[in-house]
């Protein structure tokens, strides 16, 4: 009995004393947290997916608790429970979540530009990217070995003709694929809004472009002024539309010289 | 001085506590995939070896010998590192926050982690005195950021690797954690001829 208590007592008292010195110093160093913290985070998944733009649910409850203009709405998986959830407890507006789909600014399939070299190597956009800038005449344009297709969880994507295609259907917006692209092709664009979009990404001189693609992006500044809104500028050699100022009249897609501005509304992207 | 440069190399390359003792695998495993956390986790390493060292030793040599309590070393010192760590992990929170942002994360795994016990109980072992002993930490601290800065390498070539599809994931990185580890018992004996 007493080998069993030498034992005991002394682990017991050295127990005690860290157990003592832990709490008396959690109480004098202790960092006030915001008290909403808790319940802020409480409400978010916990997937740490990073789809907010911060590092974590915890990074993301962190600048909700900090700095009142982050915006409720940009948890996309947890959607519009969450935000709501995440309003409440901090007691902010609540705004919808919105729905995004993803696009491609690329349409240099196989009857509009071609290869220049015979590629042999990885099945992956990173790796054929990374030798000079890919096989196809544009260093700019999509690849077409389905680094994105890969990537998506809902087999939106598809490879037709040398390019990726995203069914607008199948697309939940996770945004995964434009984070994949190694050109930076696939944006996410508000999904229940009719828009113009510019499916070229050349930032080559209009006749540089020209040459390896006939449905490229010439720069030419025809959208620029046939837009009502003025919300198409071009910069570095290519279109850009502003998604707020666009109202999807069509002019500039109607009046395109190559036919690389297509149409986004409720039927899908379509030409005019 | 010679002794205690001979106990730094041989703690950081021949008794390498990764490679060469296969202790503290976990963080290894885990932790190496990118080359900046498994820097921080590595410098938290470093730091708990050495505060726990300077822990425990004293307790060992001045608490537990002189009162014949020896054989309760091990759970004494799991006790007493525990709550070093949890203290420190106060002190940074309080005092040093960009430290402990950055080596925050880091901290609570290392509580328990086999590789700082290691340190601290085979510090016992040897017979080291205390400068020695918290020579032998610092070394085994450096051999493990070594092992987790050359292992993260590795992993990262691993990324772009056209694994055949059985071995992907943990199976390849045991793999090439096993050859990474046979690199190192070329080393065996180096540091003995080196100063003899």
């Amino acid at each position: 009995m007493t080998e069993i208590l030498t034992a005991v007592i002394p682990v017991v008292i050295i127990g005690i004393i860290c157990a003592a010195v832990l709490v008396v110093a959690s109480k004098i160093m202790e960092v006030k947290e915001d008290e909403r913290f808790p319940a802020v985070r409480e409400c978010l998944p916990g997937a740490n997916c990073g789809a907010c733009g911060y590092a974590g649910c915890d990074g993301y409850a962190k600048a909700l608790v900090e700095n009142d203009s982050v915006p409720t709405n940009l948890c996309i998986p947890g959607a519009e429970a969450v935000a709501k959830q995440l309003s409440e407890a901090l007691g902010v507006e609540f705004s919808e979540v919105k729905k995004q789909i993803a696009v491609i600014h690329c349409c240099g399939d196989c009857e509009h530009t071609k290869d220049r070299v015979d590629y042999r190597g990885m099945e992956s956009c990173r790796a054929a990217n990374l030798l000079f800038g890919g096989k196809g005449e544009c260093t700019y344009g999509c690849l077409g070995m389905g680094d994105c297709q890969k990537v998506c969880p809902k087999d939106a994507i598809c490879i037709e003709n040398g390019i990726a295609h995203i069914n607008q259907s199948r697309c939940i917006g996770c945004g995964m694929c434009a984070k994949t692209c190694p050109n930076g092709l696939i944006s996410m664009i508000i999904a229940d809004k009719a828009q113009a979009v510019v499916s070229c990404s050349s930032r080559d001189k209009g006749a540089v472009t020209r040459k390896v693609c006939s449905n490229g992006c010439i720069g030419c500044r025809k959208c620029v002024k046939v837009c009502p809104g003025g919300a198409i500028n071009v910069i570095d050699n290519v279109a850009v539309i502003d998604p707020e100022k666009c109202t999807g009249c069509g002019e500039c897609a109607a009046n395109c010289t190559t036919n690389c501005i297509l149409m986004y509304d409720e039927n899908g992207l379509h030409r005019v | 001085m010679t002794k205690f440069i001979i106990i730094l190399l041989s703690a950081v390359f021949i008794n390498n506590y990764v490679l060469s003792r296969f202790l503290g695998i976990c963080p290894f495993l885990g932790v190496s995939k990118k080359l900046d956390s498994a820097t921080g986790m590595s410098l938290a390493v470093i730091f708990v070896m050495l505060m726990a060292t300077a822990a425990t030793w004293p307790i060992q040599m001045y608490l537990l010998n002189p009162n014949g309590l020896g054989y309760l070393q091990t759970i004494v010192f799991i006790l007493v590192i525990a709550a070093l760590v949890q203290l420190v992990e106060i002190v940074l929170k309080r005092y040093i926050p960009a430290l402990h942002k950055s080596l925050g994360v880091y901290l609570p795994l290392i509580t328990t982690n086999c590789a700082v016990l290691g340190v601290t109980i085979l510090n016992i072992d040897e017979g080291y005195t205390f400068a020695e002993a918290m020579v032998n930490s610092l070394g085994s601290g450096l051999g493990f950021f070594l092992a987790m800065v050359m292992f993260s390498g590795v992993r990262s070539k691993l990324e772009g690797a056209d694994i055949p599809k059985n071995f992907q994931g943990l199976p390849i990185t045991l793999i090439a954690a096993s050859i990474t580890s046979l690199s190192f018992m070329g080393f065996g004996g180096v540091i003995e001829n080196l100063f003899a």
